[in-house]
């Protein structure tokens, strides 16, 4: 069966904050319904948490780490799940009903399979 | 017509169908068309010498289904594994039904929402159409290359994310083939516009465009969408010989020569839109309700005896199923007709988000003009230049330009 992830792209918050709360709940709610194709995910913290990792002049090279996130974008990656799903159309039916579909975007890709 | 020409017709209309029932037997759209392709070629060399089999299309899916168990067989070996067993060399004839399903399987696969507009264009006219990469990147103005490109990125998408090769659920159908309609729609109207082009009329397009919709109501002879969308088609394309003169110029609506439209064509429209309206009594359809305003042009004898009392209902109609500001420009210009420029200016003004089309520009510079305001069509005109048109569209409104009274 094809695996997907789903790439939540939400604002860029600290979703463990209680203001949250009934957003989280939100996401439970998604979890439940969908637990027969969910085969993982998290949250993320902010962005503000992120440190880019780079190591220059090839393998074994010099580690260079940035503090923030690899692309700065207007609606930050802030969680993900991993779908097994008959097909593209079940995953993108699945997806709409990640609750950051409306209130963000959810970009979904296929995994490959080794 | 030539032999070669039928054979010809007769491969790409069974080439075609053969491809989409390879696709449902290999699973890839790939391996599919490479295969077809294959068998084509070689119909095309046997049958001008040979004549058409009896049965063309168990001659080319034979052929095909070969081919594609050769190439599986080599990329088995390859991988050092069994050659996969599920192509039987001496098929079962596919029955009818099986045929008319995963020609609508294609259909749906490739124009599939998840992939790019301009990529459901290329697909379909290069597997539904049966074009080749060349044909579908000249008659689209992009360099071959591109073409093979965008072709081969959207199959591996197909591929790689499981786009599913089947005909959507009912729930699902009027939506997915709102999108199937769109992309067609799309084709003939890059076609009969050519905004980007020379001529203002790229045949091919809407040649294919036309037998894409005809394909469409023989396999959903039901659906009003695709009855309407073949009628809207047809309509529009039936005045194609009356919209150019001698010179190449665009001639519009008003000045065209009526004798000069397709009368076989307005009459098959017609039928098809008195058919799409019985099957939609309830809610409108944005097709049907298209073609019946192309019909009320294709009927009125001359431009002065359009019923405009119906054109402007039936954009009402229109409006309620689909609110655009150019739908609320046409209708506009049609109460211009009826009610005078004057009443056609409140309400062509009164459309916002259109300051950058240039015929928004363009019908307020005719209706200022026709109301006696020189200089303000004059700026008009103007606008309506500087937002970019096909030179020949371009020429025309120049010309309307240079033929208003002096200041």
């Amino acid at each position: 069966m094809p695996a997907y992830i789903a790439l939540i792209y939400s604002r860029d918050v600290d979703w463990t904050k209680p203001e949250y709360g009934a957003d989280m709940k939100e996401y439970s709610e998604f979890g439940e319904a969908a637990a027969a194709v969910i085969r993982g995910g998290n949250v993320l913290y902010p962005t503000a948490t992120a440190t880019t990792v780079r190591v220059t002049g090839g393998k074994g090279g010099d580690l260079v780490t940035t503090d923030g996130p690899y692309a700065e974008t207007k609606e930050a990656l802030t969680g993900f799940y991993l779908l097994e799903c008959a097909d593209l159309d079940e995953a993108v039916k699945v997806a709409s009903t990640i609750p950051a579909a409306w209130d963000g975007a959810v970009e979904v890709r296929p995994v490959i399979e080794f | 017509m030539r032999t070669g020409d039928a054979v010809a017709e007769v491969v790409r209309a069974e080439g075609t169908r053969v491809l989409a029932t390879l696709v449902r037997v290999t699973g890839s759209v790939q391996l599919a068309e490479d295969a077809t392709q294959d068998a084509v070629v070689r119909a095309l060399e046997t049958w001008p010498r040979t004549g058409v089999p009896d049965n063309p299309r168990g001659w080319l899916l034979v052929t095909a289904r070969h081919r594609a168990l050769d190439v599986l067989r080599r990329e088995a070996r390859r991988a050092g594994k069994e050659a996969a067993a599920m192509l039987p060399a001496d098929p079962v004839p596919e029955p009818p039904e099986t045929i008319r399903d995963d020609l609508l399987r294609l259909v749906f696969t490739c124009c599939h929402p998840a992939l790019a507009t301009s990529a459901q264009v290329a697909l379909a006219l290069r597997t539904l159409g049966g074009l080749s990469t060349a044909e579908v990147a000249r008659a689209l103005l992009v360099p071959e290359a591109t073409m093979a490109k965008r072709l081969t990125r959207a199959k591996q998408k197909i591929a790689q994310a499981h786009i599913p090769y089947r005909v959507p659920p009912a729930e699902e159908l009027p939506a997915r083939l709102a999108g199937v309609a769109a992309t067609v729609y799309l084709i003939f109207n890059a076609g009969y516009a050519a905004d980007d082009g020379p001529e203002l009329v790229r045949a091919p397009l809407t040649a294919e465009a036309l037998r894409l919709a005809r394909l469409l109501v023989e396999l959903m002879p039901d659906e009003p969408t695709a009855l309407g969308l073949l009628a809207l088609l047809l309509l529009q394309d039936s005045r194609r010989a009356a919209r150019t003169d001698g010179a190449g110029r665009p001639v519009l609506l008003p000045e065209q020569d009526r004798s000069r439209w397709d009368a076989d064509a307005i009459a098959e429209g017609v039928t098809l839109v008195g058919t799409a309206l019985r099957r939609t009594p309830d809610r409108p359809e944005q097709y049907v309700v298209q073609a019946a305003i192309a019909a009320c042009h294709a009927l009125a004898p001359t431009y002065d005896e359009t019923d405009w009392g119906a054109v402007i209902s039936w954009y009402d109609v229109l409006l309620t199923v689909r609110d655009t500001p150019v739908v609320r420009l046409n209708r506009a210009a049609a109460v211009a007709e009826r009610d005078g420029p004057a009443a056609g200016l409140v309400l062509v003004d009164g459309i916002a988000g259109l300051t950058g089309y240039p015929w928004w520009h363009a019908t307020r510079a005719e209706l200022l003009h026709r109301a006696g305001d020189a200089a303000a069509a004059r700026a008009a005109y103007e606008r309506a230049l500087s937002c970019g048109l096909s030179r020949p569209a371009a020429d025309h409104l120049r010309r309307r330009l240079a033929a208003l009274p002096r200041a």
